[in-house]
């Protein structure tokens, strides 16, 4: 019940965020330079055809009357034109892009199967690597492998990807001949050449986020280390692996998750570089082309789309919230 | 040892101890300097009997309880034996140390609400603590819990296994350590501070509760305290510790009544002291009456008429009153204490004095300002009026700032003296707190806590304030340096001549500083009137049990003080 009400209340407010992140978003399509109408009416393009195109496209009416049109759109769908040359752009409708002729929605889903494999993958390792090599380095404070580890994310965190892609392109894809350099295979299709193809990109992306969660991990088991509990569960007898493992590792995973939503969530809203370097067809490079090609319409459908996942995935924080810690529940 | 014939347990003396501690040494590697926490102590502790180690902060007390349990940080050194039953406990393999704690040792700490680990519940900790020493399962384990928690004292069981730490209070946590610490019948008890964290009547009933679990259990407890009162109370024997060398040991009789060693001797006589205790016939007690005010004499510097002040509450339309229709004045250049115990509404009043808390209904006047109405401006000068004193002077000074610069801020913010006659007058405020002005240029953390609190006075005397408001000045200080500090409040009130609101949870401290008290329950002001008269024959029943809970530092007045505790406590719990 109270669950319900929280989960209901956060949604209300969900809902609120995306409006303002939408018009904001709308708006600075609007202020832009670049007219999607006159990239499509052809050469020549007379006046005529102009108006005609910009009439097609929705983009007469007033700013304020195009963004209700947009919203609208996104709950019931919207036609584009009239007659045997209407376009029709079912809901939810992220906008149509008149370049590419395909509802941005449609684009967006046709990506997503990469980017989500791309972004779960890696999260998943470096959760695993970074948490692990925070605990470790916490508890073996000052050793060999605490200073290896810290030296470690030092060069993560300050390596950009892009680098640490395409050496590893060199290394595992020319030199070693180990993985596939580019491109990607539907799990459906082939789980084996799925798997080989993200392994590079996994690892790339794991190795930089790694690295700052080995740091956060290490420095909240340090300070949840000192805490009264842990000497509380110390003195009650407990061996040290539960001290930590159950202790102090649901106390540090309090302020890692917060972080690890906005992380997981930007990443799922793609991998710009990532994709880039590894030539994966994600949404990154589906906002990277569309910037390219001022194709406007996709821009702020992707935009937008990014910003919800973001949304969506601090939602999910605020309800783990709920369940690993108990004080924020009320 | 060198205990009197005489004592009864000393006939247990000839078994041999259950604890025995003997030339343990600790020593800490910090930035490569030896520093010796503990040298040479030994002393013996047998079944049944409660052993206090006693001194102030930096004595070595509770590293010598951490020694026993071999849960020194790694940077310790530790030589010497501490003997369990006869098993050596220093250098003693892992495996063995974890059967001791929690198994034959059990140990409850200072601070209930952060021992205890916020994300599980009570049952959880309590059912983990049997599980790791008895092969038990889920639901006996859970069954046991619930036992516990009924033989310490606590109401519904249940619930508060099923509760998390910060839904229960202060007095059902630490009751809820030492059902913890006793689930696997340990032969020993170390309780490190138990009641130093707890209001005193919360801290009569734990007492109560230990002394009725050794005697139940037959457990021998290693009680660690600042307290003298607390040492007398329960102890049977005390040694007596001052930077890590233990002074003097003696049953606590003789301990009291004839101290040998001067370290002793200071310590005792550092204990404020309470009065007799004369308990009026139980009667219908009067509530305060708003006294008529002689139009002859000055107006007073602090005038509340029937404030309220209320926190908006966790669910919507419920707000907690804390302060609850309250009348007070305090005259120029008088002393009032308010006293009360946590939750009791005491600082709340001393922040809405301040204007620091907007009011709910009432009038809040300072030194000719009324505070809710005030402009910002007129907020502004008031405050110039006022000094504020903190609990604890390691927060309330800013790490980063210098001891002369944290003093001579308020100057700079309300006068227009010249930095050389600034620097001029913070050298005579630190002379005025009794401070060397060589410290001008230290920061906070070079000091020791009753230095930092002498620069908290100073800064709040740095303008001649009309009121000073000291909320808890001297709780987190040492019974000697409290002593000091309290000398160094009553001069400079008597010098300066400012009023004072003296926020305190002590009732002997009160005793020593303040003309009037004002006793607090529950955001009302149950009580009011000289010191002499309230503390000496208190009418309501509330500061009755408030005076019979604060324990004194006299083993056989604390026997009275004690029974009489137990009735006013049967009589209205």
């Amino acid at each position: 019940m109270r669950l319900l009400r929280l989960i209901s209340g956060r949604l209300l407010s969900m809902v609120g965020t995306l409006l303002v992140i939408s018009l904001i978003t709308y708006l600075v399509f609007v202020l832009l330079p670049g007219d999607p109408a006159q990239l499509s009416c052809g050469r020549p393009c007379t006046p005529q055809r102009l108006a005609e195109a910009r009439a097609f496209m929705g983009y007469d009416q007033p700013w304020w009357q195009q963004y209700l049109a947009f919203l609208g759109g996104l709950f019931a769908g919207r036609t584009f034109g009239s007659g045997a040359a209407a376009v029709h752009c079912a809901a939810p409708c992220f906008g149509y892009s008149f370049q590419l002729n395909e509802s941005v929605t449609q684009l967006i889903v046709n990506r997503i199967p990469v980017t989500f494999s791309i972004a779960i993958g890696a999260a998943v390792l470096w959760l695993i690597l970074g948490v692990g090599a925070g605990v470790v380095s916490a508890v073996r404070r000052g050793s060999a492998m605490d200073r290896a580890a810290m030296t470690f994310s030092t060069v993560g965190v300050s390596a950009p990807s892009y680098l640490l892609g395409l050496l590893g392109i060199l290394l595992f894809g020319f030199t070693l001949n180990m993985v596939p350099v580019n491109g990607y295979v539907a799990l459906t299709e082939d789980p084996v050449g799925w798997l080989w193809h993200l392994v590079l990109p996994w690892c790339v992306l794991a190795l930089i986020h790694a690295a700052i969660y080995a740091r956060l991990t290490r420095g909240q088991m340090l300070e949840v280390l000192g805490e009264d509990y842990i000497r509380t569960a110390r003195a009650k007898g407990l061996r040290e692996r539960k001290v930590v493992g159950r202790h102090a590792l649901r106390n540090v995973l309090i302020p890692v998750i917060t972080v690890f939503g906005i992380d997981l969530g930007s990443l799922l809203g793609g991998a710009v570089i990532t994709e880039r370097v590894f030539s994966m067809p994600g949404l990154g490079a589906l906002l990277l082309d569309a910037v390219g090609n001022v194709d406007l319409p996709l821009i702020v459908g992707v935009t937008l789309f990014s910003a919800f996942l973001i949304i969506l995935a601090n939602f999910l924080v605020d309800l783990i919230y709920n369940v690993v810690d108990p004080r924020v529940a009320r | 040892m060198t205990v009197s014939s005489t004592e009864p347990h000393l006939t247990k003396a000839t078994r041999s101890p259950l604890l025995a501690v003997a030339g343990l040494a600790v020593s800490f590697e910090v930035d490569g300097e030896t520093h010796q926490a503990v040298h040479d102590a030994s002393f013996e502790l047998h079944r049944g009997q409660v052993l206090a180690l006693v001194g102030e902060s930096g004595s070595g007390k509770s590293v010598t309880a951490m020694a026993t349990l071999g849960l020194l940080p790694a940077t310790a050194r530790v030589s010497g034996s501490i003997t369990l039953a006869g098993t050596e406990l220093i250098g003693a393999e892992p495996r063995l140390l974890r059967e001791v704690r929690g198994g034959r040792i059990g140990t409850i700490f200072q601070e209930p609400m952060t021992a205890l680990n916020p994300v599980f519940t009570i049952g959880d900790q309590i059912a983990e603590a049997i599980r790791a020493h008895r092969p038990v399962r889920r639901a006996a384990a859970a069954a046991q819990v619930l036992e516990l928690l009924g033989t310490v004292g606590l109401d519904d069981p249940s619930r508060v296994a099923r509760s998390y730490p910060h839904e229960l209070s202060g007095g059902q946590l630490q009751r809820a350590m030492i059902s913890m610490a006793i689930s696997c019948d340990p032969v020993l008890l170390i309780a490190d501070e138990p009641t130093t964290a707890l209001d005193v009547t919360v801290q009569a009933g734990i007492l109560d509760l230990l002394r009725d679990l050794r005697k139940r259990l037959d457990m021998a407890v290693l009680l660690i305290t600042h307290d003298m009162g607390v040492v007398a109370d329960v102890a049977d024997t005390v040694v007596v510790l001052r930077d890590g060398q233990i002074v003097e040991q003696a049953t606590a009789a003789q301990l009291f009544s004839a101290p040998r060693h001067e370290y002793t001797r200071t310590l005792l006589h550092a204990v404020p002291r309470l009065p007799e205790l004369r308990l009026a016939e139980p009667g219908t007690p009067q509530p305060p009456e708003p006294q008529p005010l002689d139009p002859t004499l000055p107006p007073p510097v602090v005038q509340l008429r029937n404030v309220v002040v209320e926190y908006p509450g966790r669910r919507r339309g419920h707000p907690v009153r804390a302060v609850d229709d309250v009348c007070l004045h305090i005259d120029q250049g008088e002393m009032v204490a308010l006293v009360g115990e946590s939750g009791s509404g005491k600082s709340t009043i001393g922040r809405a004095l301040a204007g620091l808390l907007p009011t709910t209904s009432g009038t809040v006047t300072v030194a000719g300002v009324e505070v809710g109405r005030a402009t910002r401006r007129e907020l502004r000068n008031f405050r110039s009026q006022l000094g504020i004193v903190f609990q604890d002077p390691a927060s309330s000074l800013n790490p980063r700032r210098t001891v002369g610069a944290s003093i001579a801020e308020p100057l700079s913010l309300h006068t227009d003296l010249s930095p050389d006659a600034q620097r001029r007058r913070v050298d005579e405020l630190l002379e005025a707190v009794e401070l060397p002005s060589r410290l001008h240029d230290r920061h906070p953390h070079e000091m020791s806590g009753g230095q930092r609190q002498r620069v908290a006075i100073a800064r709040a005397i740095a303008l001649n304030p009309a009121l000073l408001i000291a909320d808890e000045p001297t709780s987190a200080l040492d019974v000697s340096v409290q002593a000091r500090i309290l000398d160094l409040l009553l001069a400079l009130q008597r010098q300066i001549g400012f009023s004072c609101l003296f926020i305190s949870h002590d009732l002997a401290v009160v005793e020593q500083l303040a003309d009037r008290v004002a006793v607090l329950h529950r955001g009302r002001v149950v009580e009011e009137g000289p010191v002499q008269t309230v503390l000496r024959a208190p009418r309501h029943p509330y500061t009755a049990r408030l005076l019979a809970a604060a324990p004194v530092a006299d083993p056989t007045r604390q026997a009275l003080r004690r029974e009489a505790w137990r009735q006013l406590t049967l009589a209205s719990p």
